[in-house]
């Protein structure tokens, strides 16, 4: 591996790969794709929230001319889901609907007016059940169940664990604190809607084209429940336009386009309308938070016990995996003595949350910093200095036994503090400005799969022609974070070759090793540790032909610019591509591979697989924001932020990537909402806005100016010491905010998102009450937290 | 039913015949295969549709061709000109500073942002960074803040008064 200041490409900032195809139109995404005789497909979805299905007919659909193939549940009814022991889901309701929306049949017409009008003549018999649309509604309702497998009732799934002893921690605390906040659910709203091509070949091999952040998953979801051998089916993930975590669970549509085109011997399209991407979701769970606190007059942290409930919606999709990370990550930003962590997951008849960028991790970092917001003030001390002081030092395991490789928040608060002024801006604060700071950590990949196994979680396989193209052949998608351009540009740093020489083939089963996929932030430290693998053995065979040729010790040789050339940069001797010809005369076709399996960094009690990753990204966020003390209508100026990404492999898709997330946690922060119809009414379960109009995201005018500072700590575990980028940047955003409205008007709003509605009330009730003390006259947020008992937490020694 | 249209598209002329009831949006990507123009919502409301309609921006979603008969259409596909040179085919200089810039990274939103931007700079080709917000304002785009497109869109400008005061 090259020095740091040999680099020719790591932590430059090149063009992204295809990034030209896609200002020019020409990039393929799947809706893009028409094939000869391709039939269109439209899915009927239930207008209850809740309802058994007393029964379908699709002949009248059949009969109308252009309607060449129907189906319902019946004909798909094997049970998936995306992990083991969530398999809750099939790709058409069978006997009962658990949303509005939830597909009961599906139409595959010549075009797609035929395939909508003959949905209409799908008839369609339901019994109304009664709907559950709350936490609280699902914590009361015993008797009616969306899913009988639930853990309670409608309660999904229990979680409780206690790393030390708690209640000891908080009796050694000189400040305790017990707070509730809430944060509310959210989509991904990615600019392309689903879709999905199916067409079976011939030789009998089925093809899905889909836009998959996981097409792993998918192929083994299909092989599942089209009961087919995986050898049989090919997916490929056309480039995907817009994830966010909301195309990383396989779907109906895609099981639903490949049994059509099985039926009907025609290459199948299915394009999700955008308010069937509102209603697919698998977004930001609802969490309300229940906080208990207790810190020692300098600030360090005795006790920390959190207690969640999740509004998960109509099935359990990653939901098990995001209750668990509702607790995970609160331990490895500040040291924690004692944490105890409960969690219920509740099951109601709405679409099914999932993972959004930051899974499971901003709603309780949103109250955890907050919180020390709080704390800062009861101690009359900096929350930048509070912060500083008691850091989760590098090399270290926290509470919960997860190893921290490298901590450079230390570094991004100093740094995002300097550059904005922090410290004398809050002491001299304009009237109605205010600033507000917060930190996150988050992981960069999973420590483990989806599903139980010790296979690579990615792979890479390179080939070198004698032309001396090099093609890199990996499952993982690039769904706009850049993950093709840091394979290329990982490649050509360890062959010392020009960029435009390697080539990309991702995603597709057909060709390309396994990666698990484009979510949890992995593919960066992943799979750059599989091409770095892969590529050391070609490397050697390139040198050591051309030593022997060269009569030059191998040792002496290197490869830089396209060039083999003594190592001592005297002398250049050959070309990349003569060295290439040398080595496939010596050792014949040039080829090889390289995989990556994270390290097991994890404790091992039961709960102990969500959490641990080879490393944790930090991040450390100001805010600075302008608020009307009379209407609570507000602004974000300007947000500095500062990002440990370890070491940036391409620094100008990092800085987008922080841009990217700063923007849309500023979107959940200030105004975005999935959110239904309450009651029992007819409409009760319908969702309230689900149009790009109604549900609303930041526009171009609502961005502040983002200052991006990146932090390097060189981690031991990442690719040239990297960390991820996609998501950790996203989770100081609206704790910060939070902050900021606080330090500018008085008035806390511990719940997200914080409209001006909602900060007007606040002051409405600081000028009634007169007297404001700490924030809590001012105070929005929840006021009530169910009476639930937990079970018996299962209690872990701390690591020694 | 169908009816017979005659479309002015990237200084082509095409003529064919469509359902009367499809949007430009549809016939572009549907019947003419010009599938760089994308669709994100169908209702007008993200603006990832757009293309240039004599020089204006326009929602393809929300138009029926029959209204644009006659007219000047100009896609994303239109947007780089052959360079008169050479073969290569010229991508516009608000392309190569998307690319550049990292103002793609999904590359979803980009045709329509594209277009609108190139509707802006034709008028103003030293808009401020005010004028760059306010005039891509009706194009979402979820990847990336905005901050790299804004920035693409500022160093396009500066290459498109570069290349007109060379003319």
């Amino acid at each position: 591996m090259n020095k740091k200041e040999n680099f020719q490409w790591i932590g430059k900032s090149w063009t992204q790969v295809g990034g030209l195809a896609k200002a020019k139109g020409e990039t393929v995404y799947a809706d893009d794709i028409f094939l000869p005789r391709m039939l269109y497909a439209k899915m009927l979805g239930s207008p209850h929230a809740h309802a058994l299905i007393k029964s379908i007919d699709v002949s009248p659909a059949l009969e109308r001319p252009g309607v060449i193939a129907a189906i319902t549940g019946k004909d798909l009814p094997v049970p998936y889901g995306i992990l083991p022991v969530s398999q809750d889901e099939t790709a058409l309701c069978v006997d009962k609907v658990r949303m509005v929306g939830d597909p009961v049949a599906a139409v595959a017409a010549i075009d797609e007016e035929t395939a909508e009008a003959a949905l209409e003549d799908i008839v369609v018999e339901y019994e109304p059940l009664p709907s559950i649309l709350s936490i609280e509604e699902g914590l009361a309702e015993e008797k009616v169940q969306i899913h009988q497998y639930a853990a309670q009732g409608n309660i999904h799934k229990k979680v409780a664990l206690e790393f030390g002893d708690t209640e000891s921690g908080f009796s050694q605390a000189d400040h305790l604190r017990e707070e509730l906040f809430y944060y509310e659910g959210s989509t991904h709203l990615p600019l392309e809607q689903h879709s999905a091509v199916a067409q079976l070949g011939s030789n009998n091999r089925l093809t899905l084209w889909s836009s998959t952040q996981t097409p792993h998953y998918v192929h083994r979801t299909l092989s599942k429940v089209l009961e087919m051998p995986a050898s049989r089916i090919r997916v490929i993930a056309t480039p995907v336009g817009g994830g966010f975590g909301g195309k990383t669970d396989p779907f109906q549509h895609e099981i639903v386009v490949c049994k059509l085109a099985m039926l009907s011997g025609r290459p199948v399209k299915l394009t999700l309308t955008r308010e069937e991407v509102f209603y697919t979701h698998r977004g930001r769970h609802p969490v309300l938070m229940w906080v208990r606190a207790g810190i020692k007059s300098d600030g360090s942290i005795t006790a920390l016990h959190f207690r969640n409930f999740l509004d998960g919606g109509a099935y359990g999709s990653y939901g098990v995996a995001s209750t668990f990370y509702t607790g995970a990550l609160q331990t490895v930003t500040y040291p924690i003595a004692n944490y105890k962590f409960e969690a219920m997951r509740v099951f109601t008849n709405k679409a099914p949350c999932g993972p959004k960028r930051g899974h499971g991790t901003p709603q309780p970092r949103f109250a955890l910093e907050v919180l020390l917001d709080k704390f800062s003030e009861d101690l009359g001390v900096n929350p930048a200095e509070l912060r500083l002081r008691h850091l989760v030092p590098s090399n270290s395991k926290t509470v919960n036994h997860l190893t921290v490789t490298t901590n450079g928040l230390d570094e991004c608060i100093r740094k995002v503090t300097l550059a904005s002024k922090f410290g004398m801006k809050r002491k001299n604060m304009l009237p109605e400005k205010g600033i507000g700071l917060a930190c996150s950590s988050y992981l960069s990949g999973a420590g483990l799969p989806i599903y139980w196994n010790k296979m690579p979680h990615s792979g890479v396989q390179i080939k070198i022609d004698r032309g001396g193209g090099v093609t890199v052949f990996c499952g993982s998608v690039d769904i706009g974070q850049g993950s093709d351009s840091i394979l290329a540009g990982i490649v050509a740093e360890e062959l010392g070759i020009h960029l435009q020489h390697v080539i990309i083939v991702t995603a597709d089963t057909d060709l390309t090793p396994v990666d698990l996929g484009s979510y949890s932030s992995r593919v960066t430290l992943m799979t750059g540790n599989a091409a770095i693998e892969a590529v050391k053995p070609l490397r050697e065979q390139i040198l050591s032909a051309a030593s022997e040729v060269l009569k030059i010790e191998v040792e002496d040789l290197t490869i830089k610019n396209d060039k083999i050339s003594l190592k001592d940069g005297s002398r250049e001797l050959t070309t990349f591509v003569e060295a290439v010809q040398w080595a496939e005369t010596k050792y014949g076709t040039l080829g090889s591979v390289g995989s990556y399996t994270p390290p097991r960094h994890g404790g091992d009690y039961k709960g102990s697989g969500v959490g641990p990753s080879p490393n944790y990204s930090y991040s450390a966020c100001v805010a600075e924001v302008s608020c009307d003390s009379e209407s609570g209508w507000y602004s974000v100026d300007k947000i500095w932020i500062a990002h440990d990404i370890g070491q940036a492999i391409n620094e100008k898709l990092v800085i987008g990537q922080v841009e990217g997330s700063v923007y849309m946690g500023l979107g959940e922060a200030m105004m975005e909402e999935q959110v239904y119809r309450p009651g029992k009414s007819d409409i009760g379960g319908l969702h309230k806005n689900p149009s790009m109009l109604d549900y609303k995201s930041p526009t171009s005018l609502d961005m502040p100016e983002i200052e991006t500072i990146l932090v390097e700590t060189n981690d031991p575990e990442g690719p040239y010491g990297a960390k991820e980028a996609g998501q950790g940047p996203l989770l100081p955003i609206m704790p910060a905010i939070a902050n900021a409205i606080y330090n500018a008007v008085g008035v806390r709003v511990d719940e997200v998102p914080i409209t001006p509605e909602k900060i007007y009330k606040g002051l409405q009730n600081i000028k009634s009450a007169k007297k404001a003390k700490n924030g809590e006259i001012g105070r929005i947020g929840p006021t009530k937290f169910p009476d639930v008992v937990f079970p018996e937490p299962v209690y872990v020694e701390p690591p020694q | 039913m169908k009816q017979l249209l005659t479309l002015q598209i990237n200084n082509e002329t095409y003529e064919f015949w469509a359902s009367i009831h499809k949007t430009l949006l549809e016939v572009l990507r549907e019947d003419l295969r010009l599938t760089g123009t994308k669709h994100g919502c169908e209702l007008g409301e993200c603006g990832a549709c757009t293309v240039l309609i004599n020089g204006e921006p326009i929602l393809s979603c929300l138009i029926l061709p029959v209204e644009v008969q006659g007219k000047e259409i100009m896609t994303i596909e239109g947007l780089a000109q052959p360079d008169k040179q050479g073969s290569d085919c010229k991508a516009h200089p608000l392309q190569t500073a998307f690319a550049k810039e990292g103002a793609s990274q999904c590359g979803y939103c980009s045709p329509g942002m594209l277009m609108t931007a190139k509707a802006l700079l034709d008028k103003n080709s030293n808009p401020d960074r005010k004028e760059i917000r306010e005039a891509l304002s009706g194009n979402l785009c979820r990847c990336t803040g905005y901050a790299k497109i804004v920035e693409a869109v500022e160093q396009a400008a500066e290459q498109v008064r570069e290349l007109t005061a060379t003319l």
